[in-house]
């Protein structure tokens, strides 16, 4: 499992570094970067909360696909 | 002494207290507000905890209610208004705010079902249900006269007028037309509460006038003293006003 | 066929149907959907505005739809240095219709709409042009339309046009749904490039084998090139895939004046030192190798006469303008890079700015609803590498003698977004 940001919904309000500081850090200006590593099984349950505790429903979880090559979107032009 | 009848008027000053509480900690939510002893994710939990809290006591309040036999109030009167009986306005203000708050929280559960506009839009209406609380409040209530509920009243308005400033000043001035009628309604509703309530609840017969069902009255328009009251030596107000 | 394939018949006038017909034949009447797909991804032909997505995945997502999918044929070139799109639109748009008759039949679409930057009323008054040559298209069981998208280097971004269809705003939305599965009226839309779209005209002709015939055996087919800056001859250029850019410079009568580097890839793309250049082949996988992207296909000379710091301050101060401003990283970042690049440009920087920039690039990359960070990103990192030493020299010693010429890295006349 893994946590990803929706970045267009994301206000900085930084409560999931708080919940989660193993896999989210804050960026200088308040918005979150995540590790794109696997979410270990002990961390499953803060990661939860950490969506649940968005102010903005801007996180969630899904299933186990890496990031490919930084940039996941293929999208054209 | 009937505990259903005190339990209900402590209970809904309670719900009072909590809402107000709720509604300033939400606030400073959306203000950022944070500490090291209280980060965002614990205000934000208070904030949570207090509303459902405050939910909880709502149960109490509306429950105890209804088992009290003394006036006719049906659990339906709680959450459909103006039906029942027993001063239908007054009353039935109650079931509107308990309709709102009800809203408010259910939505919150189901948060991310809705949809975080759905649920923004909704939960505004919880500004709504604090005056309408409020005048239930004094419609209903057996205790307008009393000093300590004066004091919920005035505590409760005091923060929360503050709260609405600091709302209304949080992101402006942007929307500047809509705070500015946030301010403007927040203040005419003091000022009305003011200025009505020498007149209403705390003036004369308003136990007929606010709809008392007529077999609870005496002529002269108070109310009959409850014989349970008077067997136990009941002091304050010698009956329900 | 040799080259030219998509610019063959081109010349000063609007090729008209009847001259369309004489240089391509006619367009097969009925083009079998699975089989279009399958000739498509025998062809790996990849989307050409930029992204490089293979077509043939797009197009059956859309076909799985169980709603009748949108064709949006991308014709809004947000990339300030690209005309290739134009020049097909506005010299050969009875191909690029072809095309899009194709896909659209491939696709199950009935709704064909061509998305054009509201200021390119030439794109405009020619595709109107073309189409009333195809009465067919004006209302028959498939129905073409032109459609003006507000200017600005995001709004041709795919999910951005969906959403200007949808709702008015012209600004990328996240990514799901995929506008594959939900994007116009909820339907299955396709989004493609113009020159994507020219492609699949000849493919649905001639097929995969012959579209293969020349290029790479990984990158099969042609690409067009828009070459700017200081070469003899710049424009649009159709080369086939594993050409390289010496041969490419050659044919464009070579360089005028003393190259310093080339930008490839456009303004979300890579600089390259010119020494290197030469030797560069131009398909995904020889760009890679230097760290490169063909993407929107422009390349650009930068003559050692122009001030590169004075360039890229221009131009990622127009970057950060471009971006819809919705989300966080991309708005600081890409504001504080521009800050950055003006005060190194003015002499003022702080002793930290390479670093700080450095940092910047990295929260950038990955961190919006699209790619435009990642594409500042791309072109900031590669200017550190390269520029190093003019960057250097102007945070010290402030503004050069080039500075003030003529700008080589054009950007539109832009007003700051609310």
């Amino acid at each position: 499992m893994r946590i990803a940001v929706d970045p267009i919904a994301c206000d900085a309000h930084g409560l999931c570094a708080e919940l989660l500081p193993e896999v989210i850090v804050l960026d200088e200006w308040g918005y979150p970067v995540i590790a794109d590593a696997k979410l270990p099984a002990r961390l499953e349950g803060l990661a939860r909360r950490a969506v649940s505790a968005c102010p903005t429903l801007a996180l969630r979880l899904k299933a186990d696909t890496p990031a490919v090559n930084g940039s996941r979107r293929r999208t054209g032009r | 002494m009937k505990a259903e009848w005190y339990l209900t008027r402590a209970s809904g000053a309670v719900v009072l207290i909590l809402l107000s509480a709720s509604v300033v900690i939400g606030i400073a939510g959306v203000g950022r507000l944070a500490s090291r002893r209280w980060p965002r994710f614990a205000v934000d939990g208070l904030h949570r905890s207090t509303s459902l809290l405050a939910v909880v006591f709502l149960a109490v309040h509306v429950l105890t209610a209804v088992l009290d036999g003394f006036a006719p109030i049906s659990l339906l009167d709680a959450v459909v208004p103006f039906v029942g009986a027993y001063r239908p306005l007054w009353l039935g203000l109650g079931a509107v705010a308990c309709d709102l708050l009800l809203a408010v929280v259910l939505t919150s559960v189901v948060r991310h079902r809705l949809g975080h506009r759905a649920w923004r839009a909704v939960h505004w209406l919880a500004y709504g249900s604090w005056p309408v609380a409020v005048l239930h409040g004094l419609g209903t209530g057996s205790d307008v006269r009393q000093t300590w509920m004066t004091v919920v009243y005035v505590g409760g308005a005091a923060s929360m007028t503050l709260g609405i400033v600091a709302r209304a000043a949080l992101g402006w001035p942007s929307h500047a037309a809509r705070r500015m009628l946030a301010l403007g309604v927040a203040g005419v509703f003091v000022l009305g509460v003011v200025v009505w309530l020498p007149s209403g609840p705390l003036g004369g017969g308003w136990a007929r006038r606010s709809g008392t069902p007529a077999r609870l009255l005496a002529p002269a328009g108070a109310l009959i003293p409850d014989r349970r009251l008077l067997t136990t030596g009941h002091r304050h107000g010698g009956g329900r006003t | 066929m040799s080259l030219p394939r998509l610019l063959r018949g081109l010349e000063d006038v609007p090729l008209d149907r009847d001259g369309h017909g004489r240089v391509h034949g006619e367009l097969p009447a009925d083009t079998d959907g699975r089989a279009l797909v399958a000739e498509l991804r025998r062809a790996r032909l990849r989307g050409r505005g930029g992204g490089g997505f293979p077509l043939a995945i797009k197009l059956k997502a859309v076909r799985r739809g169980r709603r009748p999918a949108v064709l949006v044929v991308n014709g809004c070139e947000g990339e300030p240095l690209s005309i290739k799109d134009h020049l097909l639109l506005t010299r050969l748009p009875h191909l690029v219709i072809d095309g899009a008759l194709a896909l659209a039949r491939a696709a199950g679409a009935a709704d064909i709409r061509f998305a054009l930057d509201e200021g390119d009323l030439v794109g405009d008054d020619m595709l109107n042009w073309a189409l009333d040559a195809r009465p067919e298209l004006r209302g028959g069981r498939i129905a073409a339309t032109v459609a003006a998208v507000p200017s600005g280097y995001v709004s041709g971004q795919e999910t951005g046009l969906v959403r200007w269809h949808n709702e008015g705003v012209a600004a990328p939305t996240s990514v799901p749904p995929r506008v594959t599965e939900r994007g116009i009226g909820r339907r299955p839309t396709l989004v493609s490039n113009v020159e994507t779209v020219a492609h699949v005209a000849l493919i649905a002709r001639h097929g995969a084998e012959w579209f293969a015939q020349l290029g790479t055996a990984e990158e099969p087919g042609t690409a067009l090139v828009t070459l700017a800056g200081a070469v003899a001859r710049p424009g649009v250029y159709e080369i086939a895939l594993g050409t390289r850019l010496g041969a490419l410079l050659d044919t464009a009568g070579g360089a005028v004046q003393e190259i310093d580097a080339y930008l490839v890839g456009g303004y979300a793309g890579t600089w390259v030192p010119a020494p290197r250049a030469g030797a560069l082949v131009l398909c995904e996988a020889g760009l890679r190798a230097v760290g490169a992207r063909l993407g929107s296909g422009v390349i650009l000379a930068l003559p050692t006469s122009a001030c590169p710091v004075a360039e890229m301050a221009r131009v990622t101060r127009w970057l950060a303008s471009e971006s819809s401003g919705q989300c966080g990283p991309c708005v600081r970042g890409l504001g504080a890079i521009a800050d950055a690049f003006e005060s190194i440009a003015a002499g003022g920087a702080r002793p930290s700015v390479l670093d700080d920039l450095t940092r910047w690039c990295r929260l950038s990359r990955g961190r919006g609803a699209c790619a435009h960070p990642d594409g500042v990103a791309q072109l900031v990192t590669s200017a550190l590498d390269l520029f190093s030493v003019d960057l250097l020299d102007h945070a010290r010693h402030g503004p050069c003698d080039a500075c003030e010429r003529p700008p080589q890295l054009t950007v539109p006349a832009f007003a700051l977004r609310g």
